[in-house]
């Protein structure tokens, strides 16, 4: 185990339990405000907890346990943060701010430029090395990030949404850059975009309200969802209820059948995942052969790809635009919605 | 576009301002530039070069160079720290020492000086610690130095602290988090960002140590050559020789608008964080 | 020619200014030369008597004094340094007496034919030596002044007690080497009152203006420079008739005890 995480801050509702296996790149999702900065905070030092303590590798990075109030300053962590914004120093060439961390460390300066260019080399970027950052755009200044973030030689490397500020066109590169230099390192990835996780991550930490509400491969994480806000990420509906006998039964009562993975024992906690596209949108009640069938007020009405999605309070779907203009909703509306009794997927939460 | 720019440039509009708004701004900017004016134009120019290098001028602008120049220094030795305290650190009556910091900006002099004396005096607060030190501040070049630095102090903490709170901690946490210990971030990271309000802050202290006359009159004394400065040979050259005393005003007057100008050219330049990786 | 019109407007905007403000600061004056009524003499109006800063208390006291026996007649007076009030009389202030702490500053007046009549004498002055009080450094002679160790102030040459002391030095020999040479009397006196000074050399009037916050120490060489004030009417005064009798009333038996017991001696 790299890290070893257990941390509680009163004031901002936080309370957190997780480990990192050496090598292994998180990803880390949640609502805003669910506590993502909070938890790199407390990683690089900036946060300081109530409660717990963390270790990465053989070094304390605080421990607020009974008795002890040992704290580990951010520069003695071995802890890198890559931010949205590059943040690279101003008054710094491109080399020298990618040979700060060596530099700072120790090194001399012959030594930290070295250092420095091989990481430049690395990101794509050596041709870079004489220029001010004020004088890189962004996804290049994202990629001196990314190398001055390395060349500190860091045991956990923080990386802060690192491709959402980046023009669309940059973003793919980056990506595949940070896939190639994140393989075999320790990682925490803040994120909102579920490409990112599936693509740089190993795995998935769920934060809502500053707990933990998921924590599993990233794939699985997102084939069963188990809160609204990762079946949202995934794209798809979330119904949670009891097991029954053909299905679940809902928390206010509807009954949905849907086949399940698994055995599941009656009047387990579970949950059924089904897609938008199968979900249909009809003014007439649909019969018993439609299988599950709910009414429902519209929210929103918006053009999705080639389709439009129609979302109701539980459901989603999304239908062609002939369809969407022959059924003529409007948010505040209400209508049908229903799914075939094969089209969902349960599975035990 | 630099076309366009040279257009604006030689042709005033109002862009939008009252016209009445710009005609008090008119007289607001007379009511401060003509009294320059009438100083120039009182000017005995053609004694001016022997009424400003007689022994007693030059004495006072040599001691007035000085004086002000260790001030400025001990303004940025001690303003820098009290800047990057007032602006980071957090603890309890942070607020209060804000405002005495800042207290010598709206103090009369005088008062500043009699604070002196009693601070630095020969019956004063400390009086017994310099003693057995043997040192004897009063009149001396040093109590000059001490009242210049105690009212310049403020324009440097002022304008580093509202630059050090406009800058953000972002990227000395960055630096911390590659490797750097604070004191490295400190040289490295925010002196080098903070450079330009530092120059500035530093070359207002600097007009300002040049310029005190109050405390250094109540707290050093008047000597040639020892502690009295330009300000205080201007005022009793007033009362002998007033062409002697319009002559070095000019002097004063020209060093300080070059000074301002120095500050405003380097505030001009983009402090700092720049645009491109915001 | 166009930037030249333009300045000139602005000029007289701000001089539009100014007088603007003088009107406000001085409103109060008409009323009070309408407020005549007949006093024991025929005298009436107001006058405004510039004087040396030294005479302070004094001329604060005279007149009041005056306008006690001249109910007609208000008094308003100034105080600065001799020079400085010279300059502003020079400038078209609106003095209509001027006593001065010296015969020099007067004197640049009436070369500059602004005074009526000869001025008259009406006080003298002399040096003394100030000490913090109880006298610490035992100082009981001009000489002792000179000795390594005492830190002595004085006032600059270029003001009167400054050039008095200069005439002390030269005619008993002996060099003072001053930690510093203030622009005003007033400076000499407060950095004796703090302590800071082991001794300063002030006119006799200041040491008993100080209230016992310093001691005197007399000494014989101060004969050697004696300062004479003299008083008088100015040649552009509005009343003139009150501005003569005052100036008789502080050359007069009663003007004389109140200087007498500020410690200033007789012409």
């Amino acid at each position: 185990m790299t890290l070893d995480f257990k941390a509680r801050v009163r004031a901002r509702g936080f309370d957190l339990t997780f480990g990192v296996k050496t090598g292994e790149t998180i990803a880390v999702m949640g609502p805003n405000g669910a506590g993502k900065s909070t938890l790199l905070g407390l990683l690089a030092g900036l946060v300081h907890a109530d409660q717990g303590h963390a270790r990465l590798d053989d070094r304390t990075l605080f421990d607020a346990t009974a008795g002890s109030r040992a704290w580990t300053q951010p520069h003695r962590r071995g802890v890198a943060l890559l931010a949205q914004e590059a943040l690279l120093f101003p008054h710094l060439s491109v080399l020298d701010n990618v040979a700060f961390g060596p530099r700072s460390t120790g090194a001399s300066r012959q030594e930290a430029r070295a250092v420095a260019r091989q990481w430049l080399t690395e990101v794509d970027a050596a041709e870079l090395g004489g220029r001010r950052p004020a004088a890189l755009s962004g996804g290049q200044a994202q990629r001196v990030g990314v190398a001055r973030a390395l060349a500190a030689d860091p045991s956990l490397l923080l990386l802060d949404e690192p491709l959402s500020a980046l023009d669309i066109g940059a973003a793919p590169a980056l990506r595949r850059l940070l896939k190639r230099v994140l393989a075999d390192r320790t990682a925490l990835l803040v994120t909102h975009d579920p490409l990112d996780a599936l693509v740089l991550a190993d795995r998935v930490l769920v934060i809502e309200g500053g707990r933990l509400v998921d924590d599993g491969p990233t794939r699985e994480v997102f084939a069963h969802p188990r809160t609204a806000f990762v079946a949202g990420l995934a794209g798809m509906n979330l119904v949670t209820g009891v097991r029954s006998a053909d299905g679940i039964e809902a928390t206010d009562g509807w009954k949905v059948v849907a086949p399940f993975e698994a055995e599941v024992a009656r009047g387990a906690s579970s949950a059924i995942v089904v897609k938008p596209s199968l979900v249909r949108v009809s003014h007439l009640k649909p019969g018993r052969a439609e299988g599950n069938a709910v009414w429902q007020t519209i929210l929103d009405v918006e053009p999705r790809g080639d389709s439009i999605r129609i979302r109701g309070d539980m459901l989603a779907a999304d239908v062609t635009p002939a369809a969407a203009a022959d059924l003529d909703l409007a948010p505040g509306d209400t209508a049908w919605f229903a799914f075939s009794a094969d089209a969902g997927v349960g599975y035990a939460l | 576009m630099d076309q366009n720019r040279r257009m604006t440039r030689t042709r005033a509009h109002l862009a939008g301002v009252p016209r009445w708004v710009a005609v008090l701004a008119g007289v607001g900017a007379a009511f401060v530039l003509l009294p320059l004016v009438a100083i120039v134009s009182r000017v005995n120019w053609v004694d001016f070069v022997p009424l400003i290098t007689s022994d007693s001028s030059v004495a006072a602008l040599l001691l007035s160079l000085r004086t002000s120049l260790a001030a400025t220094a001990l303004c940025v030795v001690f303003g820098v720290p009290i800047a990057i305290v007032l602006a980071r650190a957090t603890f309890p009556g942070q607020r209060i020492a804000r405002s005495l910091v800042l207290l010598p900006l709206v103090l009369p002099p005088v008062v500043g000086g009699i604070a002196l004396l009693y601070t630095f005096g020969r019956r004063g607060l400390l009086s017994s610690t310099f003693q057995f030190l043997g040192i004897d501040i009063a009149f001396s070049t040093t109590a000059v130095i001490l009242a210049q630095t105690f009212v310049a102090i403020p324009f440097l903490i002022l304008s580093l602290e509202g630059a050090i709170r406009t800058a953000g901690a972002r990227y000395e946490a960055v630096a911390a988090t590659l490797g750097a210990a604070p004191t490295t971030v400190l040289r490295r990271v925010t002196l080098p960002l903070l450079l330009p309000a530092l120059v500035s802050g530093a070359i207002l202290s600097f007009a300002r140590a040049l310029g005190e006359f109050g405390a250094t009159l109540t707290f050093a004394g008047s000597l040639q050559g020892t502690t009295r400065t330009l300000p205080l040979e201007i005022y009793l050259q007033l009362e002998t020789d007033p062409d002697t005393a319009v002559a070095l005003s000019l002097v004063l007057v020209a060093v300080a608008v070059f000074v301002v100008g120095l500050a405003y050219r380097n505030g001009s330049v983009p402090s700092g964080p720049s645009g491109a990786d915001r | 020619m166009r930037p030249l019109a333009r300045t000139s407007g602005l000029l007289a905007v701000t001089a539009a200014l100014a007088l603007g403000l003088a009107a406000c600061s001085s409103g109060g004056t008409p009323a009070a030369t309408t407020s005549t009524t007949a006093g024991s003499g025929d005298l009436s109006g107001s006058i405004t008597v510039y004087g040396a800063a030294s005479l302070t208390a004094t001329f604060t006291q005279l007149a009041s004094d005056f306008e006690k026996a001249n109910p007609g007649v208000t008094v308003k007076t100034t105080f600065n340094g001799s020079s400085v009030l010279v300059t502003q009389i020079q400038s078209g202030a609106p003095a209509d007496v001027f006593a001065s702490a010296d015969t020099a500053n007067m004197a640049k007046l009436t070369d500059a034919d602004l005074v009526t009549g000869t001025p008259t004498d009406f006080a003298t002055n002399t040096i003394e030596i100030a000490v913090p009080t109880g006298n610490p450094k035992n100082i009981s002679t001009f000489t002792d002044l000179a000795k390594s160790g005492v830190k002595t102030v004085v006032c600059a040459s270029a003001v009167p007690c400054g050039a008095a002391t200069e005439k002390i030095e030269a005619a008993t020999g002996v060099t003072l080497k001053p930690v510093s040479e203030e622009t005003a009397v007033t400076g000499v006196l407060s950095k004796v009152e703090t302590g800071e000074a082991d001794a300063g050399l002030v006119y006799v009037t200041d040491v008993k203006g100080a209230d016992g916050k310093v001691d005197g120490v007399t000494f014989d060489d101060s004969k050697e420079a004696v300062n004479t004030y003299p008083i008088a009417t100015l040649k552009d005064s509005s009343n003139k008739a009150a501005a003569d009798a005052f100036v008789k009333y502080v050359a007069g038996a009663e003007g004389q005890k109140v200087l007498a017991a500020a410690g200033f001696g007789q012409p």
